[in-house]
């Protein structure tokens, strides 16, 4: 199947990238490629397969709920784009 | 010495014959003499670089030096995060980024006494099959300028084969260590994932990412793959296994060995030069002892299409933590949050990344997981029992790394999907959780290096670099250096 513009646009907003008008119709096109590729899989029979999400089938490890860290604040937050008092600043999203 | 291995480096400076200080300033001059024509580099910091070699000079006059790496000069790429160098990740949106840690291997390196030399330039956030998606510019093929060196660790590569490194360290997740070794006629290792802790390495697809190291030879792999392997809490899929001594099969004879060959790594698409040279090496094999025999690998068409399912699925949310808060880039002009959100991501990721968020952020979707991600999982399930079956009957998998040597830069911009293809032979073992190996076995019709591949079960990597060793004992592919970058 291949992507309409307005699927596109729905994908750009999920992904929070900003897509200009001048570059919708190469992204669509080749996403499509892609899609051409990918497409393969369905050809494949599949029944009674497991899924396999990761490449080691083992048991995530547990361990002690802890505090093994330090308090770093300011050292962290030494490369953010806008800090004030200890709280990174975002634009006003309450009126 | 710029040809020296890690070996003879070693001696050399046990010996007093050279400094960790004198070493490292003669790999820091010839690297800034051939970053301008190579781009191998992102950052180089002569300040920090020397700073460490003094320390190991410093612990070596007090009879401290006891690591086979202490004082020697290493490049890292530029996922590793470092405290002391920026670390971008070849990406826009981390340009000014400085990491408030280290990363596992960072600290492996330091604990080994290595030295850091630099970070290596690379696809942005290692999303790329020839270096040239990184925002710092494309990587230079050392064999040929007009080439691409390879990707995504096309940087660390380049840096080993123009010798503007002793070694290099990379990441992996479909071939990104692998292809790049192929092209530029080094040697490098993608080992099982879980031998080589993540931590502070810059996530791409978590489930296939791994680290490893690129050399001059399977000897320095050995070596270096010690350093960097190890369990680590950090990473909850590090692998909790003793530490191994990766020699200890350097001087096993070939003879007995079982090689598996694949049909489907031999037929159409691959160059006949790359053919002629894996064949060669893989006659040199049988003619020290090793035996070949049949095996199949009858999904290996389809690993492309899955991994491209998981690899931008994984992406996808791997990346959404760039969002312009807490570091890196942040767009100047916004109406909202939202609207903040969707422009620094649009001017912070290069088109190829945003593609496949794009892409992954789709196959995720409400109403496409099943027919994408789920379906690319069940296919992922059955190139991993393809693979489990193989290994029941031969030791090792040998075939090309790439089918193709170093293409022209620009070449495979243009179409994402025949530059996806040109991964088709390293693509299968990440999927499968298994360690690769590429050395360099040959030369192209036009002068190009071709890489042999050699893949093992899990775990296999002494097995791997002693076969490899073996092989290079009779032959000298991979003392050949770059005619472009005299030594």
């Amino acid at each position: 199947m291949s992507l309409s513009d307005d699927q596109i646009r729905r994908i750009a907003r999920l992904a929070r990238i900003a897509i200009g008008a001048e570059e919708a119709a190469e992204v669509r096109d080749r996403l499509n490629q892609v899609l051409g590729l990918i497409d393969q899989l369905q050809a494949v029979d599949t029944a009674g397969i497991e899924p396999m999400s990761h490449a080691l089938e083992v048991v995530q490890p547990l361990r002690p709920d802890a505090v093994t860290e330090s308090d770093q604040r300011a050292r962290f937050q030494s490369g953010a784009p806008a800090v004030e008092g200890g709280l990174y600043l975002v634009p006003k999203v309450l009126e | 010495m710029l040809d020296s291995s890690l070996s003879e480096l070693q001696a050399a400076l046990a010996a007093k014959k050279v400094s960790s200080v004198e070493l490292t300033r003669l790999f820091l001059d010839r690297s800034r003499a051939l970053n301008g024509a190579l781009n191998a580099y992102v950052t180089l910091d002569e300040e920090t670089s020397l700073a460490q070699a003094r320390k190991a000079d410093e612990r070596r006059a007090k009879g401290e030096a006891g690591s086979p790496l202490a004082g020697i000069p290493v490049a890292h790429k530029d996922i590793f995060c470092t405290r002391e160098l920026r670390t971008t990740c070849g990406s826009k949106m981390l340009e000014h980024y400085t990491s408030p840690y280290d990363a596992h291997v960072i600290e492996q390196f330091a604990r080994a006494g290595a030295v850091l030399l630099g970070k290596t330039n690379m696809d942005e956030f290692a999303m790329g099959s020839s270096s040239e998606t990184s925002h710092f510019g494309a990587v230079r093929n050392p064999w040929d300028r007009r080439l691409v060196a390879g990707g995504s660790s096309g940087g660390s590569a380049a840096a080993v084969a123009a010798r503007m490194a002793p070694a290099a360290t990379g990441t992996d997740t479909g071939g990104s260590i692998r292809q790049p070794a192929a092209l530029t006629g080094v040697c490098g290792l993608k080992p099982t994932y879980g031998l080589v802790s993540r931590y502070g390495m810059i996530a791409f697809a978590s489930s296939l990412d791994q680290g490893g190291p690129l050399g001059k030879s399977a000897a320095d792999l050995a070596l270096l793959l010690k350093v960097m392997a190890g369990h680590d809490a950090r990473d909850s899929t590090s692998v909790d296994r003793p530490k191994e001594d990766y020699t200890r099969e350097l001087n096993t004879p070939l003879r007995g060995l079982r090689i598996g060959l694949p049909a489907e790594y031999f037929g159409e698409g691959v160059e006949p030069g790359v053919l002629k040279c894996v064949r060669e090496a893989i006659a040199c094999f049988e003619s020290q002892g090793a035996r070949t025999l049949p095996v199949e690998l009858p999904n290996t068409a389809l690993a492309v299409p899955v991994y491209y399912v998981i690899a931008p699925a994984e992406a996808s949310s791997n990346l959404s933590r760039f969002d312009g808060v807490r570091y890196g880039h942040r767009a100047k002009d916004y109406a909202d949050l939202t609207d903040m959100y969707c422009r620094t991501r649009a001017e912070g990721f290069g088109a190829e990344v945003k593609r496949r968020i794009l892409i992954g952020t789709y196959v995720l979707s409400h109403g496409y997981y099943d027919a994408y991600y789920l379906k690319a999982q069940k296919v992922r399930r059955l190139i991993a029992r393809d693979f489990a079956e193989a290994y029941q009957r031969c030791d090792v998998i040998m075939g090309p790394t790439s089918p193709t040597t170093a293409f022209p830069l620009g070449a495979k911009t243009d179409d994402p999907v025949q530059m996806y293809l040109n991964d088709i032979f390293t693509i299968p073992a990440p999927l499968a959780g298994l360690p690769g190996l590429s050395i360099p076995c040959g030369f192209d019709a036009k002068g190009l290096p071709v890489g042999l591949q050699i893949m093992g079960n899990f775990f296999a990597e002494s097995k791997m670099l002693g076969a490899a060793h073996q092989y290079q004992r009779a032959t000298d592919w991979h003392r050949r250096v770059p005619k472009e970058s005299p030594l």
